[in-house]
C-alpha cells in the first residue's frame, strides 16, 4: 500500500499547482518575446510577428486566467443554489427584491436550459415577476468568463463598468416590469403548476466536495469556451496587424450616433457566449470603435439571446417577451450614449 | 427499480440519459429507465435546474451530470 503516500487529495494538487500557475503567468511576456523575436527571428512591427506574439501571449494568458477564476468561482457557487436565493428573494419588496435578484444573478449557478424551471420556482414561491426578471436578466448577462475576458484583454476599470452598468439594467429594467404589472401575459398554466418539494439541498457540503466543484467547474466551463476564446483571439490577432486603425470609426465610432441602436439590434439575433465576443469587441475598439458602442453590442450579444427568447416564449406570451427586449434594450442603449459621452 | 431522467431535451439532459444507462447495463440490475420531458411533470419533483435524475420518485440528483462511476455509487445506493 505504500502508493497511498502519494496520493494526493484535490485540494492537496491544487495547492501545488497555485505556484506553477504563478511562474507560467509572470514569465508569459518574456518567454513570448523570447519566442516570436529571439527563436523566430521576427522584426517587431511587421504585420505577421505583431499577430503572431498576440496569440502567443494573450491566448495563455487568459486561458491561465479563466483556469484560476473558473475553479475558485466553482467553490464560491457551492454556496449558493437557485433553491437558497429562490428563498432569498420570497417576499422581499419590489426594488430591494430587484436589487438582490440581480446580484444573486451574478454567483448563482444558472444556464438558460434551464430557465424554464427556474421561473416557474421563482413564480410558485412567490417571486414577484419583476424581481424574477432582474435575476433573469442579471444570470447570463454578468457572467465570469465575460468579467474574466474583460479583465483579462481591457483592465479591471472596463469588467468593474461592465458588472456596474449590467447591474444597473437589471435591477431597473426588473423595477419597471415590476411597475408595469404584467402578470397578464404569463402563459396561464404557470400559475396552475405544481411544484413538489423534494426535501432535497440541506446545504451541508463538506469543504473537500467543494473543493471538487471547482475542479469540475474548471472541466465543465474551461472544456467548453476554449475554443471560442482560441478563435476569438485568433481573430483579434489576424485583425491587429493587418486591419486599418480607423476601420471601425466611421461604423461605430463615437461620432456616428446611430450605432449604438444598431450595434443593439445586430447583437440580438447573433448568439455568442462570452467567451467568443470579449476578444471581438476588444479587436472592434482597437479599429476605431468606441467603448459605449463596443459595451453596448457585447451586452446586446450576451444578455438578449435569441435562443432564450424561444426558450421563455414556453412560459410568457409575446407581448411580454418584447416589453422585456424593449426595456432592457433601452437600458443597455442609455449606457452605451452614456459612455460614449463620458469617454 | 425505477429511474427517471427529467429534462426538456438540453445537451446535458441527452448525456445523462446515456450515461445512465451504461451505469445500468454494468450494474446488471433490472431498472425501468424513464425519460420524463413533460415540463409540468418535472416540475412536480420541484427541482429548478435540469437535468434531474429521480430513482424510485427520490430526486437524487439536479442541475449536474454524474459519471457513469459515480451514476454506478448513487444507483446502488438507492437500490
Amino acid at each position: 500500500m505504500q502508493y497511498q503516500i502519494f496520493k494526493l487529495k484535490n485540494f492537496q494538487i491544487g495547492i501545488i499547482l497555485l505556484p506553477v500557475w504563478f511562474l507560467i503567468y509572470h514569465n508569459l511576456l518574456p518567454f513570448t518575446n523570447w519566442l516570436v523575436f529571439d527563436i523566430f527571428g521576427m522584426t517587431k512591427g511587421e504585420y505577421l510577428a505583431e499577430a503572431l506574439w498576440f496569440f502567443i501571449f494573450e491566448f495563455p494568458k487568459v486561458m491561465l486566467l479563466l483556469t484560476l477564476i473558473i475553479f475558485f468561482v466553482g467553490i464560491i457557487r457551492s454556496f449558493f443554489t437557485p433553491e437558497r436565493t429562490r428563498k432569498a428573494l420570497e417576499g422581499k419588496k419590489t426594488f430591494t427584491g430587484n436589487v438582490m435578484a440581480a446580484m444573486l444573478g451574478i454567483v448563482t449557478p444558472f444556464c438558460s436550459c434551464s430557465a424554464i424551471p427556474l421561473f416557474l420556482g421563482f413564480v410558485e414561491a412567490g417571486v414577484p415577476l419583476g424581481v424574477t426578471f432582474s435575476f433573469l436578466i442579471a444570470a447570463p448577462m454578468i457572467n465570469e468568463v465575460a468579467i474574466i475576458l474583460l479583465y483579462g484583454l481591457f483592465g479591471w476599470k472596463v469588467a468593474l463598468i461592465y458588472v456596474v452598468t449590467g447591474l444597473s439594467i437589471a435591477i431597473i429594467a426588473g423595477w419597471i416590469i415590476g411597475l408595469l404589472k404584467l402578470e397578464k401575459w404569463v402563459e396561464p398554466w404557470v400559475y396552475e403548476t405544481k411544484v413538489g418539494h423534494n426535501g432535497m439541498d440541506d446545504g451541508k457540503i463538506a469543504f473537500e466536495t467543494r473543493i471538487n466543484m471547482g475542479f469540475d467547474a474548471v472541466k465543465e466551463i474551461v472544456g467548453k469556451v476554449w475554443i471560442y476564446v482560441a478563435l476569438g483571439i485568433a481573430v483579434g490577432a489576424g485583425a491587429h496587424g493587418y486591419v486599418p486603425e480607423d476601420f471601425m470609426a466611421a461604423l461605430m465610432g463615437k461620432s456616428a450616433w446611430y450605432s449604438v441602436p444598431l450595434s443593439i439590434l445586430i447583437g440580438i439575433p447573433l448568439y455568442s457566449n462570452a467567451a467568443g465576443i470579449v476578444p471581438i469587441v476588444s479587436v472592434l475598439i482597437e479599429k476605431g470603435a468606441s467603448l459605449g458602442t463596443a459595451l453596448a453590442f457585447m451586452m446586446s450579444v450576451i444578455g438578449l439571446s435569441l435562443p432564450e427568447m424561444v426558450i421563455l416564449r414556453k412560459v410568457l406570451k409575446l407581448p411580454l417577451i418584447f416589453t422585456f427586449i424593449g426595456v432592457v434594450g433601452v437600458g443597455i442603449m442609455i449606457v452605451g450614449f452614456l459612455f460614449n459621452f463620458i469617454f | 427499480m425505477e429511474i427517471k431522467i427529467l429534462g426538456t431535451g438540453c445537451a446535458n439532459c441527452k448525456t445523462l440519459e446515456k450515461a445512465v444507462n451504461i451505469a445500468v447495463a454494468e450494474l446488471k440490475i433490472a431498472a425501468k429507465v424513464e425519460k420524463v420531458e413533460d415540463i409540468q411533470q418535472i416540475m412536480g419533483y420541484g427541482i429548478m435546474r435540469t437535468p434531474g435524475l429521480v430513482i424510485n420518485e427520490k430526486v437524487v440528483l439536479s442541475g449536474k451530470l454524474a459519471s457513469v462511476s459515480e451514476l454506478k455509487e448513487i444507483i446502488a445506493k438507492h437500490q
